[in-house]
């Protein structure tokens, strides 16, 4: 492991956890990070814009365009991902 | 659907939970809105809100988030040339009156008229226009960007023209109009609002919690957020409005805000919109 994709790993990881302990005191539920929050998971998809506001709040992030899409919140995995690419400068059209 | 139909475009009179929520919807369809509310306060919030609307629409797949073509006015003065107006202000049948009496007399005789009410008769706000017949009724669901469907109440002076504008427009706007004809309460609240009563009764007597008795409701009978989670979503002051004008013109007891809801009104636990009703809600959430 290099220390560049050392660090990417380290704050991949810091951002899910940062998810998953939003999440667990939002639902005072523990979610694993591939389970569907909504579909199975039982969360309002109303819930979905409560994690835009905050991932765009905790990390600095402006989601618009297709990044908009309920796909991108459905998991921990998914949100972390999404955050890990906009903060390398990959935004949606 | 930027159309020529559009003109001047829709005005929409009243800033607050609904008259936004009904903006977005048009904005979210590409269609020029002009809100317009004496209140310069709402007129900032339901800008904030409409650009979360707009956002929220986008995440479920119900709307683009193109936020655009929207201006807000203090006065109706600069509605003249609408072609729609949508008026839906708070739920008191004298300052909705107050509202389409003013606005009718200045726009293009024609013009098509919504008054957006869960409960007053169409028919006793039309005396207040100057062509009773350009007005219909919508109840409008909230929020409109994610509820499909509209129930569309004709009272008996509306005109046919009146009614093909408005089930055009909400076609255009994606919207399925269900159409009903006019009594207090018309059909949803008729039936949903002394539910909510009911509901409501069910946690003042301490036989459930508000948790337990949505929770029977949702899983039990297929209600989608169980009725006290609805309540918070109409805003419990719109609710007890709405039970008072059913009260008033049916005579039906069910129909009288039980203690519960007036408390919470008077404590300022409006629902959603105030951030705490029979739940609490988180800023973002709302």
């Amino acid at each position: 492991m290099t220390a560049e994709t050392g660090r990417a790993a380290e704050s991949t990881d810091d951002v899910e956890q940062a998810v998953q302990r939003f999440l667990a005191a939002r639902t005072r539920t523990t979610w694993e990070p591939d389970r569907d929050l909504f579909t199975g998971g039982g969360l309002s998809s109303l819930f979905a814009m409560e994690l835009v506001v905050h991932l765009e709040q905790t990390f600095g992030v402006v989601i618009a365009g297709t990044d908009l899409r309920l796909d991108n919140f459905r998991t921990v995995h998914a949100m972390t991902a999404l955050v890990r690419r906009l903060r390398a400068g990959g935004g949606g059209d | 659907m930027t159309d020529d139909r559009w003109g001047a475009g829709l005005t929409v009179l009243g800033a607050g939970v609904m008259g936004s929520g009904i903006a977005a919807l048009a904005l979210g369809h590409g269609v020029p809105v002009l809100l317009v509310d004496p209140d310069e306060e709402r007129l900032a919030r339901a800008r904030a809100d409409i650009r979360h609307q707009l956002r929220l629409a986008a995440l479920l797949g119900a709307g683009q988030a193109a936020e655009g073509a929207l201006r807000v006015a203090a006065s109706p003065g600069a509605a003249t040339d609408s072609a729609f107006v949508i008026e839906a202000i708070t739920e008191n049948a004298e300052l909705k009156a107050k509202a389409l009496a003013g606005l009718s007399a200045i726009v293009r005789p024609g013009t098509p008229f919504v008054s957006n009410t869960s409960s007053i008769p169409i028919d006793e706000l039309a005396d207040s226009m100057s062509r009773p017949q350009d007005l219909a009724g919508t109840h409008f669901m909230n929020p409109p960007s994610l509820i499909g469907t509209v129930e569309v109440i004709r009272g008996p002076r509306t005109a046919d023209e009146t009614m093909a504008a408005v089930t055009g427009v909400l076609h255009g706007l994606g919207r399925k109009a269900v159409v009903v004809r006019d009594a207090p309460g018309f059909v949803t609240s008729r039936i949903l609002h002394p539910m909510i009563n009911d509901a409501a009764r069910v946690v003042q007597a301490g036989t459930a919690t508000a948790d337990a008795v949505d929770a029977l409701l949702r899983d039990c009978l297929g209600h989608r957020t169980g009725p006290l989670r609805t309540a918070d979503l109409i805003g419990i002051d719109n609710l007890v409005d709405s039970l008072r004008v059913l009260h008033e013109r049916t005579g039906d007891e069910g129909c009288r805000p039980c203690e519960l809801l007036l408390a919470k009104v008077r404590a300022g636990h409006l629902g959603r919109k105030s951030g705490r009703g029979f739940y609490q809600y988180e800023e973002a959430a709302r």
